[in-house]
């Protein structure tokens, strides 16, 4: 089996952000990791106040660390990146002519991967862009010197060490000096001494140092200058400002690092007296006597300069923001302050930008923008500061509690979101919409805690609905006109019937009008705003040229003849006869058409015919376009020296339905100008695309794709202000440019019979479309967005859902961990009233979404079953669990006592802890399925010794994964019976997986199991295969009987089978006695599983879906990721395709793409090697290299350029998107 | 037989010394799980989705997940054994 990766939907997480002035113009860019593997430019639209993606790459590399540093004197930031390839990257993003990325250095220094000693964790820039440090987890630390030789190009010099043995660093970072010699912070442990002391004093006694290192840029030598204990839990270093002004003498700032610890936050430099402030916390209302709270931490913090002065803004782990100042003489600190800002969602990253806005990267889930309000200066909330505590918060021991009360947000407004689908923590990919979708939908449980969603992914663009009014007809055309060429909006709105014309006029209102000159009483073929102020109406028996109110042209056609087709645009106007005649005109000196004495004959009558506009400074359009019915269609030049001589020719293989020329940009042909297209509807429901030749008119380049069932129609509009075409088949697509590529997308949307862009006042970009008998006019608000999203919000992390087994409902199990249940949120505070103490209830009664739920022991959680409908997006129900009971599986089962109706089986445990995974008991409950499933009714629970990590039907009994023992359960009266078990599994059972007669049981660590069920002579579960690699698993799905496709927690995606043979022979053997008696191999069963294919993704994949994505396509396996992503594996149709793709994959890996300098085979074979699956992001990408690489790979391919890349396309749409 | 690593490959104690968490033929059976823990533990922190994934399933936040892991790494398998008499 070969297969192809493609990724449908980028990851959505950002691991971590820059800001900077990367295009070096004016304003900033923020840079942001999308999934640890993906760069993404966001800018901030001064006009939407939207964030739009002006540029991302694949890094084909993990990337751990971005930064952003600008050399002495210049004006753009440059991107340094360290990730897991063993090299320093400094990035330069270039804007012109598109923007992309390019790699400047690749310094190696070590080995690659994320290891432990190898630097990549930790990325430090000195403030003034002289040199950087890049540290390791533990040990190792490497500077460079950035320097500019003699032609002003950076180039970074060989790297000094900074090694500490036995030294783990919690944090690095830059500290500002002005222009003294780099200095660097770290916070470090050393380990030799707690590794040699049995008694475990040591250990206690540890200390955590700051530690300053200095570069010597004379010396060209890095010391470690300074190092003294800190916090023992101090996890985060800020910058501090310092150095002296260059023009005056002032200081920036007292310089040294504000260290962030549990509880406290400290301002500490070299020799100088330190200053502590307390992190202020919540009360936490749930408090109980005697229970001590764990610290605060600080998760993010980010350091703002303004107008000479500074402030940081420090976020804590519940999501809160505190602004803190320092109060400073020069050098010399006099206090340190901290209040409460505002209370935003936990992020990654704070980037605050230099325009008043802070882009909140939120760790998990939707990213939002905020607006600065104000800067919190006399607000009236409490402040902290170190000089109101003796000795500058000094003292031994922790400083007393400081509390605040958090409110909704005051210094912050919202202006964007970032739709986010991190993490997916389960999915499936399933038709639910019936006949009113050919394609399925992915349906994905996102999120974590409070900001959880269930999320419906459509394919498509989303159309915003503006007007939907019912027609008296169902009429065929639609087309908006403006009245004079200088008019900023559309007049007219003209409807053509099977028998009349319809005219309205757009006003406040829009109404019929009557007085236009055009024929009302039969259809129109074309309408067109003529020369300065003409107006024209094409109908079946000639035209009309309206020049003024009272001064109509008429050209009848010749009697007997009508018009079957027409095209127009501003100056020239073709018509094609019922005779196979081709007759055009063009708009003379006075502004009255003109007819071409000559007509051109047609080998077959005309179906549709079609002109591009008349091109700026131009006369005309050089070329007309003729669909014929005998399947061919035909370009024809509408230049003087050769009017109506046939330029090429096409031969399709069914009638043009209808056709349509349009020059839209794409990169990918021609990288300077739009490139004229032509679009072919056929009848049988196919678009095809070719490139017309701007000087021949000859046609090449031809792409092909399966619209619908339906003949599709043709228009060109304007979306955006940008030229598109608009196809209408069963569903409604759009062809149009973003980020320079051109694009096909449906429109998630009725099916439409036409449509027109309509530019009007109240809608100044809007479609104007039929639908039936209903006039609509819609919008499209984001172009580039494949996947639309509709969201319900949840209560808590969403860990499985499934679907009843023929209603559209879903039962998502939600739990978390560290969460007080309402039910114990009940109790604790009626225990608390009883006992005559006062509860917080505003505290509680906070919105979680925004400001998250007090914070529990481990041990605790909260749960619920929900029951959902995911075509209304809604919720029907929730069923609470009990307290501190945690719901874990949950599966669809038919029992046999419950006569063929389905019940709901949820796998539950009560105060699990996680280190070590335990649990006080766990608990199967039976739910029936009432009312379609629509409510769930409790029967019975079963008590079971451990946490039921997965339960599955097979064959009217259940199946229970419990640690490390296979159950299989009947159901009774009051209780389940547990009838057998199988509890030779190493670690823990984590899924189960039923087909046919065969159990697929997937180990923790330890891979797959073949199973099978024997009941005679005794009741068996047999293990008769299992897989020779250890896989520490996430998800499983069945590929067909002999295979299945796995996810594992590196972020692997792999293909077992097991050989058919053996399959065959485990069936026949109805009593199990050969499986039982076989020999052992390897120390685990008797057949292995041999490895069909492996593929390392770069995030870990949480579900696997087998279907068919693609109208009429092969079933493909989708899959999603923890960074929320949606990728699928193609399977290729033909051996020619498989060697054509690698060695396409291998010629682009040859070209070295990855921007971090990650070799590409090593990287998805990251743990065990890539094995017949193709990369096709990497394929992908050939369409951005420069031309004369492209040639070269394409000869080495022996195709042509356009070949390549339309092999390229065909391989995503004829499967996938 | 230890002696081996002194007299025959001069290297090799310093190679030991540039890449930590090398093993060598006297490896305790403490020292070894420490390493192995001090390498998981790093590869965690390392690989973002990974973090993602253990700090979703600890109700924790991202922060606190490294942190803590980072802290971990200090003594990850619990006590050294006391020294033995040979």
């Amino acid at each position: 089996m070969h297969l192809l990766n493609l990724t449908l939907s980028p990851p959505t997480n950002i691991s971590t952000a820059a800001v900077g002035s990367f295009s070096g113009t004016k304003g900033q860019e923020i840079l942001c990791v999308r999934g640890g593997t993906r760069l993404e430019m966001l800018k901030l639209n001064g006009q939407t106040g939207q964030l739009d993606t002006i540029c991302s790459a694949e890094a084909f590399g993990i990337v751990r660390n971005v930064a952003a540093f600008r050399l002495a004197g210049m004006t753009k930031d440059y991107i340094l990146i360290s990730s897991d390839s063993g090299r320093l990257s400094i990035i330069e993003f270039v804007v012109e002519p598109t923007p992309h990325f390019e790699s400047m250095y690749q310094e190696v220094y070590g080995k690659s991967g994320s290891r432990r000693v190898v630097p990549g964790q930790f990325l430090a820039v000195d403030p003034k862009g002289r040199s950087c440090m890049v540290g390791a987890v533990e040990r190792s630390k490497l500077v460079y010197v950035l320097n500019r030789n003699s032609e002003g190009k950076l180039f970074p010099s060989s790297p000094l060490e900074a090694h500490k043995n036995h030294a783990l660093v919690t944090h690095l970072i830059g500290v500002d000096q002005g222009y003294d010699n780099p200095l660097y912070a770290a916070l470090e442990v050393d380990y030799t001494e707690s590794d040699e002391d049995p008694t475990g004093h040591a250990f206690e006694k540890t200390e955590k140092y700051l530690t300053f290192y200095e570069l010597d840029l004379g010396l060209n030598h890095v010391v470690r200058k300074w190092s003294e204990p800190t916090d023992r839990r101090a996890n985060l270093l800020v910058q501090v400002p310092g150095g002296q002004n260059a023009s005056s003498d002032r200081f920036e700032g007292p310089s040294g690092v504000l260290i962030c610890c549990e509880d406290h936050i400290i301002w500490k430099h070299m020799d100088a007296d330190a200053h502590r402030i307390p992190i202020p916390r919540r009360r936490n209302p749930l408090a109980q006597r005697g229970e001590s709270s764990r610290g605060v931490i600080i998760v993010s913090a980010v350091m703002h300069k303004i107008k000479g002065a500074f402030f940081f803004l420090l976020q804590s782990e519940d999501g809160d923001l505190f602004k803190v100042t320092i109060e400073h003489k020069d050098e010399d600190v006099q206090a340190i302050r901290i209040k409460y800002f505002d209370t935003v969602p936990v992020s990654s990253s704070l980037c605050v930008l230099k325009s008043g806005y802070v882009f909140v990267a939120s760790e998990l889930g939707d990213q939002n923008l905020y607006q600065f309000q104000s800067l919190a200066e006399d607000d009236g909330e409490q402040e902290w500061a170190s000089s109101d505590y003796p000795e500058n918060g000094n003292s031994d021991g922790p400083l007393p509690y400081a509390f605040f009360t958090p409110r909704p947000l005051q210094n912050l407004l919202l202006v964007d979101t970032l739709p986010s689908l991190d993490p997916i923590t389960d999915a499936q990919v399933v038709n639910l919409l019936g006949h009113a979708s050919d394609t399925p939908q992915v349906y994905a449980a996102c999120g974590r805690g409070p900001r959880s969603t269930f999320r419906t992914l459509k394919h498509g663009l989303q159309v915003n609905q503006l007007v939907a009014s019912p027609l008296p007809g169902v009429p065929t055309a639609v087309w908006t006109l403006k009245l004079t060429d200088e008019d900023e909006f559309d007049s007219y709105i003209v409807l053509s019937f099977p028998n009349g014309t319809l005219v309205l006029s757009i006003g406040q209102t829009i109404e019929e009008v009557n007085d236009t000159g055009f024929l009302s009483s039969g259809p129109t073929l074309a309408v067109q705003q003529l020369g300065n102020n003409g107006l024209l109406q094409v109908h079946p028996y000639g035209l009309r040229h309206i020049r003024a109110a009272d001064r109509v042209d008429e050209w009848p056609v010749p009697p007997g003849n009508t018009i079957v087709a027409a095209t127009t645009n501003k100056r020239q106007v073709a018509i094609a006869l019922s005779t196979a005649e081709i007759v055009y005109f063009e708009l003379d000196e006075e502004g009255s058409l003109s007819e071409y004495q000559e007509k051109a004959t047609l080998p077959a009558n005309a179906t549709s015919m079609s002109m591009a506009e008349v091109p700026e400074g131009r006369r005309r359009t050089p070329f007309l376009a003729v669909g014929c019915e005998n399947q061919t269609v035909h370009v024809i030049s509408l230049e003087p020296d050769s009017t109506l001589t046939t330029l090429s020719l096409q031969a399709l293989t069914a009638p043009p339905s209808s056709i349509c020329l349009a020059e839209i940009f794409d990169t990918s042909v021609d990288k300077n100008r739009p490139t004229m297209f032509l679009n072919i509807g056929l009848y049988n429901g196919v678009l095809l695309r070719t490139v017309v030749d701007p000087i021949d008119g000859s046609l090449s380049d031809t792409r092909l794709r399966f619209l619908g069932a339906k003949p599709p129609k043709v228009v060109r509009t304007n979306v955006h202000g940008s030229p598109s075409v608009m196809a209408f088949s069963t569903r409604a697509w759009l062809l149009y440019t973003h980020q320079d590529m051109l694009q096909t997308q449906p429109l998630i949307y009725d099916s439409l019979e036409y449509a027109w862009s309509l530019n009007a006042s109240m809608c100044p970009d809007g479609i104007i479309g039929i639908s039936g008998n209903t006039l609509r006019i819609f919008t499209i608000p984001k172009l580039g967005e494949k996947l639309k999203q509709d969201s319900t919000p949840l209560s808590y992390t969403p860990r499985k859902f499934v679907g009843h087994p023929y209603n559209t409902i879903f039962y998502v199990i939600e739990s978390d961990h560290r969460t007080y249940s309402t039910k114990t949120i009940d109790r604790i505070v009626s225990e608390k009233e009883a006992s005559g103490a006062r509860v917080d209830r505003a505290a509680l009664s906070l919105p979680a979404i925004d400001f998250g739920r007090p914070r529990a022991p481990a041990g605790r959680w909260a749960s619920l079953i929900r029951i959902l409908d995911p075509i209304a997006n809604e919720t029907v129900s929730t069923i609470e669990l009990e307290e501190d009971e945690a719901a874990f599986s949950v599966a669809i089962c038919y029992f046999e006592r419950m006569g063929g109706e389905p019940s709901l089986v949820v796998g539950t445990a009560v105060q699990t802890t996680l280190v070590p995974r335990a649990c006080k008991e766990g608990w199967l409950r039976v739910y029936a399925m009432k009312d379609n499933g629509r409510t769930l009714e409790f029967m019975h629970k079963t008590k079971t010794d451990d946490i039921p990590t997965c339960v599955a039907g097979f064959q009217g009994v259940l199946l229970v994964g419990i640690g490390k023992s296979l159950r299989l359960y009947e159901m009774g009266k009051k209780a389940l019976l547990r009838k057998c078990e199988n509890t030779g599994f190493p670690t823990c059972v984590t899924t189960i997986n039923v087909i046919g007669a065969r159990i697929i049981v997937g180990d923790m660590q330890e891979s797959t199991f073949y199973c099978v069920y024997r009941s005679i002579p005794t009741r068996q579960l047999l293990i008769f295969a299992d897989d020779s690699q250890p896989r520490w698993l996430t998800c499983v799905t069945n590929v067909d009987y002999e295979t299945v496709v796995c996810g594992d927690k590196f972020g692997n995606i792999f293909i077992n089978r097991l050989d058919s043979r053996v399959s065959e022979n485990v069936d026949d053997d109805p009593t199990g006695a050969g499986i039982l008696h076989e020999k052992g191999f390897l120390m685990g069963a008797a057949h292995k599983t041999d490895l069909v294919a492996h593929y390392h993704v770069g995030s870990i994949v949480t579900s696997i879906t087998k279907i068919p994505l693609a109208e009429a396509g092969r079933d493909v396996l989708v899959y999603t990721t923890i960074s929320g992503a949606v990728g699928a594996l193609v399977p290729f149709a033909s051996m020619d395709d498989v060697e054509f793709m690698t060695t396409l994959e291998m010629h682009m890996r040859s070209q070295n793409t990855s921007l971090v300098g990650r070799d590409h085979l090593s990287y998805r074979g990251y743990y065990a090697p890539v094995k017949d699956v193709v990369d096709g992001d990497l394929c992908e990408s050939f369409g951005l290299l420069p031309y004369p690489k492209q040639q070269a790979i394409a000869a080495d391919l022996d195709r042509s350029v356009p070949d390549v890349l339309k092999k390229l396309e065909g391989m995503r749409t004829a499967n996938a998107f | 037989m230890s002696e081996l690593r002194y007299t025959q490959n001069t290297q090799l104690e310093q190679l030991h010394a540039r890449y930590t968490g090398t093993g060598h033929p006297d490896i305790t059976k403490y020292e070894w799980l420490t390493h192995q823990h001090r390498d998981t533990l790093s590869s965690i922190v390392g690989h973002p989705s990974l973090l993602a994934y253990t700090s979703i399933a600890d109700g924790e936040c991202q922060a606190r997940e490294r942190f803590e892991i980072i802290e971990r790494m200090l003594q990850p398998c619990g006590k050294p054994p006391g020294k033995t008499e040979d």
